[in-house]
C-alpha cells in the first residue's frame, strides 16, 4: 500500500466501459473541490471581505458567484450523474453501452466547457450569475465582450456534452439487441414514460389481470429515461439562451450596437426560468427518485415497494415539471397572477407529493428488509434522504404568494433549500451511489480507510445541514443571497456559516485522499490512459460497444 | 390569527420550520438506528398509505389557505389592481441609481403603491427595517409594470435596497431612511 501503488487497484485490467466512467468520476471529483473552495471562500469574503483573492471588490466576488454554480452543477454533478448512469444502463438492460467515444466526448466536452466558463469570470471577470438575466449578460458597458463570449462558449460546449450523453442513453435504451431484441420501440416507450405502471394501477382497481407482469425497462431505468427528457429540453433553453447573448456579444464586438430591448426581460425570464427549473424540479428530482430505488434494491436484494406506484408517480413528474417555473417569478409583479397561483404554488405543491411518495417508497423497502447492516451505502443513501426531507418543505414554504413576499432573493432559499437539497441531499444520494459502484468499477478495489470514510461522511453531513440552516436562519432576518455585504452585517450566522463550509472542504480532502490512497497515482494515471479491453458492457457476457460491434 | 408585519410571520416561520427540522432530523436517525438492530421495533404510530398522501396533499394546500388567511399582503397583492392607493410613490431605476422623492412619508395604515420603472436592467426593490430585517420587495424588470402595493402596519425610517443583482456596480444601490412611516403610538402600536 502507497500513494503511488495504492491498495490492490490495476488500471491495466479495466474495461472501456469502466475506464470513461471513472475518468468522468475523477473529474467531477476535481471540480467539486473547486466548487466547494470557491464557496468557501464567499462564505468567508462574507466575513472578512478583504480575504484574498477577494480583496472586498464586488466584481471579483460576483465573478466566482457567477462559475460557482457552473463549476459545481455541471462541472461536478452533471458529470457524475451522466458517468454513473452511462454505466448503470447497460448493466441494468444487460446490454452493451450505445458508444463509448461518444461517452469520453461527454465528459471532455463538460470539463472543456466548465474551465472556459471558469477562465471568462477570473480573467476578465465576467459575472452575470448563473441566471442570466435579460440584458445583464450583454451589458458590455459593464463585462468585457470577450469574456462574454468565452463563457458563453463554455456554456455551449457542456450543453453539447449533455446532448452527447442523451443520445448515448436513447441508444442505448433503444437498441435492439441482448434482452430488447424482440422488443418493440412502442413497447420500450411505453416502459420508459411509466404508462405501464400507471396502466397496472388502473387494471388492478378494475380488477382486470396486470396490463404488463414484466415491464421492458426496470424502475431506475424508467428515471433515467423519464429525467432525461427534461435533461433534453433545458440543454435546448440553456443553449437557446446562450446564442441571444452569443449574437448580441458578436455584434457588439463588430462595433454595431443593438437595442437589447427589443427581448422582453420578463417573457426572457419566463423561457429561462422554464429550462433551468428543469434541472432543479425535473431531472434532479426524478434522477434523485430512481437512484433511491436502485439503492434501496441493492442494499436490500429484495423487490422495490408498491413499484407501480413509483412508476406511476415518475409519470407524474412529468407534467408537474414542465408546469411549476412561475415559483421564480412570485416576485414579478408583471407576472399574470393566474399563472403564479396555479404554476407557482398549485403545481409546485404537487412536488411535495412526488418527492414525499419517493421518500416514502424507498424507506418502506429499506424497513421490511431489517434487520440490516450500516453500510457507507446506506449511511449515506439516509443522509440523502434527510436532505431532501429538509430542503423540500422549505422550498414549498417560498413557494408561496405571502411568503415569497419576504424571502425572495434571501439567503433562506439559497441556504435552507439550494445548499441542502444539493449537498445534503443529492451529493450523499450519489455518495452512496458511489460506494455501491466502487468495487463494480476498480475491479474489488479495498478502499484505504474506512475512518476517512467516516470522517468524510460526518464532516459533510454536519457542515452541509449547518451552513444550510446558518444561511437561511440570515436570510430570515433579511440577508440578501446576491449581496457582497461588506460592513460585518448578519458576522455571528457568517461565521457559523463560514465554519461549516470549510467543514465540507476538509470532508472533501478527506474523501480524496481517501480514493487516491487506494487507487494510488499510477492507478490514476492508468485510468486516462486507453483501455486495452473494448468492454462496454458488465455483468454479462463481454461485449464491444454498439458502434463498435456494428462496424465489426 | 392574522400576522400584522413581517417581523411576527418570520418569527412564527422559524420556530414551525425549526419543530418539523427537528422531528425529520429524530424520524430518519430513529429509523436508522431500527433498521439496523436484530430486535424488530415496532412503529410508534401505524401510517397507513393513503393517509400519508392525503397528508402531504392537505399539508400543501393548506399551506396556501392558510398564508391567504393570515397574511393580510396575499390578498392586497391579488386585488391591487381593484384597490385604490392612498398615496403613490415613483421610482425610476438607471444606471444602478434610484431616483425617487427624497422622503416617502406615509401614515400607519395607508394603502401605499411603489410604482417603479427600470430604463435598462433588472433590479429589485426592497424596504428594510433598520436592523436589517426585510418588510417587503419586489422584482423591478425593464419593459414590465413594477407595481408593489403595501399596507405599513408599524412606524420607523426604513431603507431601500435593491434585491436584484444587476452587475457589480448594483452592490451600492442602497438609500438609508428614506421611507418614513409615522402614527403609532408610544408603544409602537
Amino acid at each position: 500500500m502507497s500513494l503511488m501503488k495504492g491498495t490492490n487497484f490495476d488500471a491495466s485490467t479495466l474495461t472501456a466501459l469502466q475506464k470513461v466512467t471513472l475518468r468522468a468520476v475523477v473529474m467531477s471529483f476535481l471540480f467539486y473541490g473547486l466548487a466547494a473552495i470557491e464557496g468557501t471562500l464567499m462564505r468567508v469574503a462574507l466575513v472578512n471581505p478583504s480575504i484574498p483573492p477577494i480583496h472586498g471588490a464586488p466584481e471579483h466576488f460576483f465573478s466566482i458567484m457567477t462559475v460557482h454554480p457552473i463549476i459545481g452543477i455541471f462541472g461536478s454533478t452533471y458529470q457524475l450523474v451522466f458517468a454513473a448512469f452511462m454505466f448503470l444502463i447497460p448493466y441494468l438492460t444487460k446490454k452493451p453501452l450505445y458508444s463509448v467515444g461518444l461517452a469520453n466526448f461527454v465528459w471532455l466536452m463538460i470539463t472543456i466547457g466548465s474551465a472556459l466558463a471558469w477562465i471568462a469570470a477570473f480573467v476578465w471577470s465576467y459575472a452575470p450569475l448563473y441566471t442570466l438575466y435579460w440584458p445583464l449578460p450583454a451589458d458590455t458597458a459593464q463585462f468585457n465582450v470577450i469574456g462574454g463570449i468565452v463563457f458563453i462558449i463554455g456554456i455551449a460546449l457542456i450543453m453539447i456534452g449533455t446532448l452527447g450523453f442523451i443520445y448515448n442513453i436513447y441508444a442505448t435504451i433503444f437498441a435492439k439487441v441482448g434482452v430488447h431484441a424482440n422488443k418493440t420501440t412502442k413497447e420500450l416507450l411505453i416502459s420508459g414514460f411509466g404508462i405501464d405502471g400507471m396502466l397496472n394501477l388502473v387494471h388492478k382497481l378494475t380488477g382486470k389481470p396486470p396490463y404488463s407482469k414484466e415491464p421492458a425497462l426496470s424502475l431506475p431505468v424508467v428515471a433515467i429515461f423519464r429525467g432525461t427528457i427534461d435533461t433534453f429540453l433545458d440543454a435546448l433553453v440553456i443553449l437557446g439562451a446562450g446564442i441571444l447573448v452569443l449574437v448580441y456579444l458578436l455584434a457588439d464586438a463588430s462595433g454595431v450596437s443593438w437595442d437589447v430591448h427589443a427581448v422582453d426581460a420578463l417573457l426572457y425570464k419566463n423561457f429561462f426560468w422554464w429550462g433551468l427549473d428543469l434541472v432543479a424540479d425535473g431531472l434532479v428530482l426524478i434522477y434523485v427518485a430512481g437512484s433511491w430505488y436502485l439503492l434501496a434494491t441493492l442494499i436490500t436484494g429484495q423487490k422495490l415497494f408498491m413499484e407501480n406506484v413509483a412508476r406511476a408517480a415518475l409519470l407524474l413528474e412529468l407534467f408537474v415539471s414542465w408546469m411549476v417555473w412561475s415559483h421564480h417569478l412570485l416576485a414579478d409583479q408583471g407576472q399574470p397572477e393566474m399563472m403564479k397561483l396555479i404554476s407557482g404554488e398549485m403545481v409546485t405543491m404537487f412536488e411535495l407529493l412526488t418527492q414525499g411518495l419517493a421518500l416514502f417508497i424507498t424507506l418502506i423497502t429499506l424497513w421490511k428488509a431489517r434487520p440490516l447492516k450500516m453500510t457507507m451505502e446506506l449511511k449515506y443513501l439516509l443522509a440523502g434522504l434527510l436532505g431532501f426531507g429538509l430542503a423540500v418543505p422549505a422550498a414549498i414554504i417560498q413557494a408561496d404568494m405571502g411568503m415569497n413576499r419576504i424571502l425572495h432573493n434571501t439567503q433562506w432559499i439559497i441556504g435552507a433549500h439550494v445548499h441542502v437539497a444539493l449537498l445534503t441531499g443529492l451529493y450523499m444520494t450519489l455518495y452512496s451511489v458511489v460506494y455501491v459502484l466502487w468495487p463494480l468499477l476498480t475491479n474489488n478495489t479495498k478502499l484505504f480507510s474506512m475512518k476517512f470514510a467516516n470522517t468524510h461522511f460526518y464532516l459533510h453531513l454536519i457542515g452541509s445541514i449547518g451552513m444550510g440552516a446558518f444561511m437561511g436562519m440570515a436570510g430570515l432576518e433579511g440577508m440578501l443571497r446576491r449581496h457582497f455585504y461588506m460592513d460585518g452585517e448578519y458576522q455571528t450566522f457568517m461565521i457559523l456559516a463560514a465554519i461549516a463550509a470549510i467543514m465540507m472542504v476538509v470532508a472533501w480532502m478527506f474523501f480524496m485522499i481517501n480514493i487516491i490512497m487506494s487507487v494510488g497515482l499510477k492507478g490514476l494515471v492508468g485510468i486516462f490512459l486507453p483501455a486495452s479491453d473494448d468492454t462496454a458492457t458488465f455483468g454479462i457476457d463481454p461485449q464491444p460497444s454498439v458502434v463498435v460491434s456494428q462496424k465489426k | 390569527m392574522t400576522f400584522e408585519t413581517s417581523v411576527e410571520l418570520l418569527k412564527f416561520h422559524n420556530v414551525a420550520y425549526t419543530v418539523y427540522a427537528m422531528l425529520i432530523i429524530s424520524v430518519i436517525a430513529w429509523f436508522a438506528y431500527n433498521l439496523t438492530r436484530e430486535k424488530k421495533a415496532e412503529p410508534i404510530v401505524r401510517i397507513p398509505f393513503y393517509l400519508y398522501i392525503g397528508f402531504l396533499v392537505a399539508m400543501g394546500v393548506g399551506h396556501h389557505i392558510f398564508t391567504y388567511n393570515t397574511i393580510p399582503w396575499v390578498s392586497e397583492d391579488i386585488m391591487r389592481h381593484n384597490i385604490t392607493p392612498d398615496k403613490t410613490f415613483q421610482i425610476k431605476i438607471a444606471n444602478h441609481k434610484f431616483d425617487m422623492p427624497e422622503k416617502m412619508e406615509i401614515k400607519k395604515g395607508e394603502k401605499v403603491l411603489f410604482d417603479a420603472h427600470s430604463s435598462d436592467l433588472v433590479y429589485g426593490f426592497g424596504l428594510f427595517r433598520q436592523d436589517g430585517s426585510m418588510i417587503s420587495q419586489m422584482q423591478v424588470n425593464p419593459g414590465s409594470r413594477n407595481d408593489l402595493l403595501w399596507t405599513f402596519n408599524e412606524c420607523g425610517e426604513f431603507d431601500v435596497r435593491s434585491t436584484e443583482y444587476a452587475g457589480p456596480a448594483g452592490n451600492a444601490m442602497f438609500v438609508k431612511k428614506v421611507v418614513i412611516v409615522t402614527g403609532c403610538d408610544k408603544k409602537g402600536v
